[in-house]
Formats: structure tokens, C-alpha cells, sequence
């Protein structure tokens, strides 16, 4: 795969005058999209959020109930394979996971495009990270304290919800943070088989070769994402649990 | 009261950690569990409350068998501190103290009285603590929160391992102080397990020693220190047994009354005739309501006009708690070679000198297997 550079950079044509020019106007164009459209805009960006939304909670509900259920003693096994499905998963590219979800909707004479079959792959993406991170967590509890509470008396479930998920929560946050922020982008090529958000301007602008309504969509996935992402790292923040967040005070 | 009798532990991988293994620990004693690491300490003490289930023998606890309870409601009567502490980190002090109040479901006015009181009783400031993380105590004070946890619900029965290592000596000498203290008034029934001959013999009314799962020897720690039953146990204990033996003793154990006593209004004329008399080296000065001042020596009266003046005031003193060990290390230090014990207020109670304790030193290396009048607290 030698690719010479060089000769990619001096292609004709590429960097001359009448390109930049042009791709300065498409630039333009878009900012007067922004303007002229607003609404359009929001409409697809709240499209957006709700399909992610959907997706992510049931990625973390699920997510969260298989991390706990694999992270049990003596279900390592188990544990392996699953975290191994869920990361197969991640390697189908998202075209085809619809293509299969359409296939097997439709054979279960449910809506097999728009919302359900995006939503559906989605919830599928986002179970990896949550999952793993899920179980990792659990399973990373300092032993002693996880046996100070046995000894105390805690049954396991008391073990599990007092002592193990709160001590866990920071790093599953972190997980479904990492799994929106890889939907967000994954979401937009959902608008190909019909479910809306900032993948239609995308798809429409490649068809017609609108240069102008890619960079409003693309742009707003970008800002979409990042947003997400600082949002997610307050809600990580604010979801540790204080002792777990106060490191090394000074003692006196 | 705890009763082991004939308890075996065979992991599932067949180390077999515990031995046939019988003891009986009184109520309100506190028994240690001694021996090199490995030897089956904490396996043993574990299978009391069920963290680790035996391979066969029975255990009771005030004569009822433990695997006839409910496992969570047998740990919740027996008080818990584990090898290495394991607070809990999202959890306040306060909370961490009263996990089992909670789950007992104490109301929670209650639970703070609780925890406000055994804050104090580890001597730590409620206010400055209740709310603090584990995160933002010392090492020392995370180790007297685990104590007070342990202590929580007020359990009878106590299971701790190794409740003061990994931290400086110091601190932990204070730590052990502090229990014995504490200890002395909740009078628990207590198996505390530890690796170090020194805590055992300072701590324990009972010792039980260990090596490869078998108990070696159970005896009171003079006895162990005056006659090792093997090799083994001699071993253990270590060449210094004679003046390890001095950790059997506090200050107030052995002190004795000061040969002359004198008040600083004495005239020192008749001071020295009397020390001439009696044949003193020296006596030691206090005032109208006893508190100690200094020494005063028989060289130094000759030419004394007052007390006060030719007095040599004590470069160091000792409280009667103070272990004999201790204490000897401090007798170096003293210009006179005597330690005045005296009390919070600096009232005299007696001395200590070289003789005494070359006397109780003596006494050990006889073979004298009654400790005399020594207390644990
Ligand atoms: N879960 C286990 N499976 C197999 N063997 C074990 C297990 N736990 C402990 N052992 C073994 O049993 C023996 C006794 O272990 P135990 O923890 O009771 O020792 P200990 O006296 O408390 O030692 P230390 O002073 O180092 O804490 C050791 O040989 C140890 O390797
Ligand atoms: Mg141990």
C-alpha cells in the first residue's frame, strides 16, 4: 500500500485557486442554510437526540442488568462469552445490521424501517461497552471490602447494591458514556433506511450533490457529539460517590 | 463464650490449612491466634463466623452449634475487622461505623448515638469525623474507625485480624494501649489473630500458637515465655524470651514504694542523717500535695541550705500504665537510673529501679511460671 504522497498533494487541480474559492462558498452556502432553515436543523437534531436516547437507555438498562448477571462467582465462562458476542457485534458494520434487522422485522410483520430497526442496532452497539465496563467494575471491587461487608452480615444482594454497584458506578457511566458518543455518529447512517436526524441533510446532500447540506449535518453530528460528551463527563462526575471523588485531603 | 473442637480445613485444592484443631475461649478473654504466616490464623478464625466453611469438626458459640444459624444473622452478633481493614471508601465514618446498626435497622437517632459514641470511645472527635471519608483519615485513624465498626451493634464476640498492622510502630504500640484500655471495660469475648510475639504477649489473657494448622501450645503468655513446650515454640517466642517477659508487666505492676520520701520545707541536715542512717544514695522531693519535684542525692546535701536548690529534676517520668519494657528504655534515659511513676496530676506513686527489675527478670528465668500481680490494662 505505498501511497505517494507526494504525488496525491500535486494531483492537478487539488489545491488551485478556483477549489478553495469553491469550497469557501460551500461554507457559505451552509451558514446560509443555518440561517434560512433553522428549524429544519432543530428538527433533525432532536430526531437525532430522541433516537439516541431511546438506544442508550435501553443499552444501559440491559447493559447494566447482563454486566451484573455474568459478574456473579462463577460465571466467568459465561462472562467471556458474552463480552466476546457483544464485541462481534461492534465489528458488523452498521449498513448490514440494519439489513439483517430489516430482514428479521419484517419477518415478524414489524416495521422494518425508520425508528425500530435504528433503534434496535443501536441498543445492540451500545451493549459492549456498557456491558464490559459493567462487569470490570464489579468484578474490580477491592476484595477485602467486599468481604468486610459478608462478615458484617450483608447478604449478597446487600453486597451487590450497597457496596458493589455504587462503587462501580463511576466506570458504568463512563461505559455509556463511550457507547452515545459512538452511537451519535453510528445513528446518522440510520437516516438512510428512514428513521430521520442529521443523517438526512448527509444522504440528501450526496444525492444531489449539495456540498452545503453535508457540512450542516455533519457539523451538527460533531457538535452533537462533543455536546453529549461534556454533558456525559458532569453527569460521571456528579454520579461518583463523594468519598470515592475526595482524594487525600490533608489529615490533622 | 467459643468452643473449636476438632476443626479441620481442607481447601478445595487440598491444602489442608487447618488441623484437628481444639480451643476454648472464655468469655471475656481475649485469645490470640499466634503463628508464622500461613499457619492457619486466619482460616481458623474465619471458619467462627462462617466466611469459610469447615471441612468437618463442630463449632458452638455459647454452646450452640454455628452451622444450626442463619449465616448472615450469626455475623451480624459477632463483631468483624479484617486483616486489611477494608472501610468502606464511598461511605462516611459515620456510616462505615454503623453498617451493622443499619442492618439490624436501629433507628436512625439511634445509629448517630452509636456511632457518636464509639467515635469517642477510639478517641476520635465526633464532630471532626462523623462525615469525613475514608479517604481523608490517616492510616492510624482508618484502623480506629475499623475498630469501631467492629464494635458497632455491640457484639459480644469479637473476630480480628491482624486490627493493627501495616501501620508505624508507634501508632500501633498507642493503638494496642488504647484497646486494652477499651477492652477492659466492654469485656469481650475476642479471637484476634496476629503474627507478632510481641502484640500476643502484650495483648493476649490466652495464646494459642500455631505452626503448619496445628495448635502447638495454649497457654497464658508467661507461660509460654517460661516454658515453650518444643523446639518450635522456643523458636518462636526467640532467644530474648527473658526480657520479652518484660511486656508482661505495667509500671504500677511492680513499682515500689520510694525508700524516703521528702517534703521541700525539710531541713537538709536532718535529711542527710537520716540518709546516712538508712544508707540512701538517694531520695526523691515533693511538695505539700505529693507531686513529685526531683531527686535528691546524698553527695549534693553537704553543703545544701534548701532542698529545692540541690534538687535534680526527673529528665523523664512514667505513667503506671507504662509496660516494663518500656519503661527500662526510659530508666537509661534517667540521670539517677530510677524512674519516678507518677500519675496525670504528677502525684508520686512509687519508683522503679534496676534492682526491681533485675528481681522480676530473675524470677522468669527461674522458671517461675505465676506472673504476679500483672494486668493486662
Ligand atoms: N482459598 C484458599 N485456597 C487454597 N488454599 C488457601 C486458601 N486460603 C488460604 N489457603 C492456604 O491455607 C493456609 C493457611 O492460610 P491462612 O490465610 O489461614 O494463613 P494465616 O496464618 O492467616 O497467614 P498470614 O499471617 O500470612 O495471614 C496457607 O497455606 C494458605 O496458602
Ligand atoms: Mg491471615
Amino acid at each position: 500500500m505505498a501511497v505517494n504522497l507526494h504525488a496525491v498533494l500535486e494531483l492537478p487541480g487539488l489545491i488551485n485557486k478556483e477549489n478553495i474559492i469553491e469550497a469557501q462558498l460551500m461554507w457559505i452556502l451552509a451558514w446560509n442554510y443555518l440561517l434560512k432553515y433553522p428549524d429544519k436543523i432543530l428538527e433533525w437534531t432532536l430526531q437525532h437526540l430522541y433516537i439516541i436516547l431511546v438506544a442508550n437507555a435501553s443499552a444501559a438498562v440491559l447493559g447494566i442488568l447482563i454486566g451484573i448477571f455474568i459478574s456473579r462467582e462463577g460465571r466467568e465462562q459465561l462472562a467471556d462469552t458474552v463480552i466476546y458476542l457483544a464485541s462481534i457485534m461492534l465489528t458488523i458494520p452498521s449498513l448490514a445490521l440494519y439489513g439483517i434487522l430489516m430482514g428479521i422485522l419484517s419477518a415478524l410483520t414489524l416495521p422494518s424501517i425508520g425508528f425500530l430497526p435504528v433503534v434496535i442496532a443501536l441498543t445492540l452497539y451500545g451493549l459492549l461497552p456498557i456491558v464490559r465496563n459493567t462487569y470490570t467494575a464489579i468484578r474490580e471491587v477491592d476484595p477485602a471490602i467486599i468481604e468486610a461487608g459478608r462478615g458484617m452480615g450483608m447478604s449478597e444482594q446487600q453486597i451487590l447494591v450497597k457496596v458493589k454497584l455504587p462503587l462501580a458506578v463511576p466506570v458504568i457511566m463512563a461505559g455509556l458514556r463511550q457507547a452515545i458518543v459512538m452511537n451519535i455518529g453510528i445513528a446518522a447512517i440510520g437516516s438512510y433506511i428512514g428513521a430521520g436526524g442529521l443523517g438526512q441533510p448527509i444522504f440528501r446532500g450526496i444525492a444531489n450533490y449539495r456540498v452545503d447540506l453535508i457540512i450542516v449535518g455533519a457539523v451538527f453530528v460533531s457538535l452533537l457529539a462533543i455536546i453529549m460528551d461534556l454533558i456525559m463527563g458532569r453527569v460521571e462526575l456528579i454520579t461518583t460517590p463523594k468519598g470515592l471523588r475526595i482524594r487525600g485531603r490533608s489529615n490533622d | 463464650m467459643i468452643k473449636l473442637k476438632y476443626v479441620i480445613k481442607i481447601y478445595p485444592d487440598g491444602t489442608e490449612a487447618v488441623k484437628d484443631f481444639s480451643l476454648e475461649i472464655k468469655k471475656g478473654e481475649l485469645c490470640i491466634f499466634l503463628g508464622p504466616s500461613g499457619c492457619g490464623k486466619t482460616t481458623s478464625m474465619k471458619m467462627i463466623n462462617r466466611l469459610i466453611p469447615m471441612t468437618s469438626g463442630k463449632i458452638y458459640i455459647d454452646g450452640v452449634d454455628v452451622m444450626k444459624l442463619n449465616p448472615n444473622e450469626l455475623r451480624r452478633g459477632i463483631g468483624y475487622a479484617i486483616q486489611n481493614i477494608g472501610l468502606f471508601p464511598h461511605l462516611t465514618v459515620e456510616e462505615n461505623i454503623t453498617t451493622v446498626p443499619m442492618l439490624k435497622k436501629w433507628p436512625k437517632t439511634r445509629q448517630r448515638a452509636r456511632a457518636e459514641e464509639l467515635l469517642k470511645l477510639v478517641g476520635m472527635d465526633p464532630q471532626t469525623f462523623l462525615e469525613r471519608y475514608p479517604s481523608e483519615l490517616s492510616g492510624g485513624q482508618q484502623q480506629r474507625v475499623g475498630v469501631a465498626r467492629c464494635l458497632g451493634a455491640d457484639p459480644p464476640i469479637l473476630l480480628m485480624d491482624e486490627p493493627f498492622g501495616a501501620i508505624d510502630p508507634i501508632t500501633r504500640g498507642k493503638l494496642q494501649d488504647e484497646f486494652l484500655k477499651i477492652q477492659s471495660k466492654i469485656k469481650k469475648t475476642i479471637a484476634f489473630v496476629t503474627h507478632d510475639i510481641n502484640e500476643a504477649i502484650k495483648m493476649g489473657d490466652k495464646i494459642a500458637l500455631m505452626q503448619e494448622g496445628k495448635l502447638v501450645q495454649f497457654n497464658d503468655p508467661a507461660t509460654l515465655l517460661n516454658s515453650p513446650k518444643n523446639e518450635f515454640v522456643r523458636n518462636f517466642v526467640g532467644a530474648d524470651r527473658v526480657l520479652k517477659g518484660l511486656r508482661l508487666y505495667r509500671a504500677r505492676d511492680i513499682m515500689q514504694e520510694p525508700p524516703l520520701k521528702v517534703k521541700v520545707g525539710d531541713n537538709p541536715v536532718k535529711v542527710r542523717d537520716r540518709m546516712k542512717r538508712d544508707m540512701l544514695k538517694w531520695s526523691m522531693l515533693v511538695d505539700g500535695q505529693n507531686h513529685f519535684l526531683g531527686w535528691i542525692t546524698y553527695a549534693d546535701l553537704e553543703k545544701a541550705k534548701s532542698l529545692r536548690e540541690i534538687m535534680v529534676p526527673p529528665a523523664v517520668t512514667t505513667a503506671p500504665e507504662t509496660l516494663l519494657n518500656e519503661a527500662m528504655s526510659m530508666m537509661f534515659n534517667s540521670a539517677i537510673g530510677n524512674l519516678a511513676v507518677i500519675d496525670d496530676q504528677e502525684h508520686l506513686l512509687g519508683v522503679l529501679t534496676f534492682d526491681i527489675i533485675r528481681n522480676i527478670l530473675g524470677k522468669e528465668n527461674s522458671g517461675n511460671q505465676k506472673r504476679f500481680g500483672g494486668s493486662k490494662q
